[in-house]
């Protein structure tokens, strides 16, 4: 039985929204986008005022969030998910156009799986599922094309 | 040569064209394998956002450097999105001049802001051109494709 991965991408960008979105779902993956930090924290039940458990809350299985976002930055996101109880355990993958080794230090520190650069690629997303199936199981040898 | 086979000939010298006279770079290419049956107008969609967002930075640009006090904060965050989004598509030319406009607002500058300004309008009118020209072209061949019974 195929698997989906479910995933919420977070960007401010339009067009990188519609990027990842194909690129992922060309993975089997199920896509939710947000378009900012505070969005992205209401679906999966974080936001101000929500309790932890509803019933419409998104289960995740990987978080992708672009570093540069008006109002809540990437890191400041992935702050907010790794201080919860509930939803530290998600991996939150880092996109960034800028190259800067102290931001993706400072990501990788506050418990990034991992920091990719922009333009998102097919390659990059091949990377990601293995990290994901990591979870359950080796993905060692496995040909990963979606579809 | 049937008209098939002339449009298929037009569409990869045009292709290429743009690809080497770095109007496109191999993000586009990653686009165009992205597309498939279940969103076979992937790559038109996308760029159609990409114009539309252009256009929206490009009027705040305008804006933003027509303020008698000049806001490079402002002006740099537009930049920033606007390499974002070039970059994203594969559009070569635009996003790098995005990334000389960005140190000219890094340093201030605003006689090289408002260059940076005309020559960015510049490249994305070309590209959007170029990429509107392709974009017919593909459809052309589809149509003519289209009319032949077995295929």
């Amino acid at each position: 039985m195929r698997r989906y991965r479910i995933v919420l991408a977070v960007d401010d960008s339009l067009v990188d929204r519609k990027l990842i979105e194909k690129l992922l779902t060309n993975f089997s993956c199920k896509v939710t986008t947000a378009e900012n930090g505070q969005r992205a924290l209401e679906i999966l039940g974080l936001g101000d005022g929500q309790h932890n458990s509803k019933k419409n809350d998104l289960k995740v299985n990987l978080i992708i969030t672009d570093y540069c976002m008006p109002g809540m930055t990437g890191y400041e996101l992935l702050k907010k998910i790794k201080e919860s109880p509930t939803m530290k355990e998600i991996p939150v993958v880092i996109v960034s156009s800028e190259n800067i080794p102290t931001r993706i230090n400072k990501c990788l520190e506050e418990g990034a799986q991992e920091f990719m650069l922009k333009p998102l690629k097919q390659s990059d997303v091949k990377k990601l599922s293995c990290h994901i199936m990591k979870v359950n199981k080796s993905c060692k040898g496995r040909p990963f094309m979606g579809r | 040569m049937d008209s098939v086979t002339q449009l298929q000939g037009q569409l990869v010298d045009y292709t290429t064209s743009l690809f080497n006279e770095g109007y496109l770079n191999d993000q586009y290419t990653q686009l165009q394998q992205l597309q498939d049956e279940s969103n076979p107008d992937f790559v038109v969609e996308v760029v159609s956002l990409f114009f539309e967002d252009s256009e929206r930075l490009l009027n705040e640009l305008d804006r933003a450097l027509d303020q008698q006090s000049l806001d490079f904060r402002r002006v740099d965050s537009h930049v920033h999105q606007l390499k974002g989004s070039s970059s994203s598509i594969g559009a070569q030319r635009v996003q790098n001049v995005c990334i000389v406009f960005r140190n000219f607002c890094e340093a201030q500058n605003v006689e090289g802001c408002l260059q940076c300004l005309q020559q960015v309008r510049h490249e994305y009118s070309l590209v959007k051109n170029k990429l509107e020209t392709l974009f017919k072209l593909e459809q052309k061949l589809l149509a003519a494709r289209g009319s032949i019974p077995t295929q």
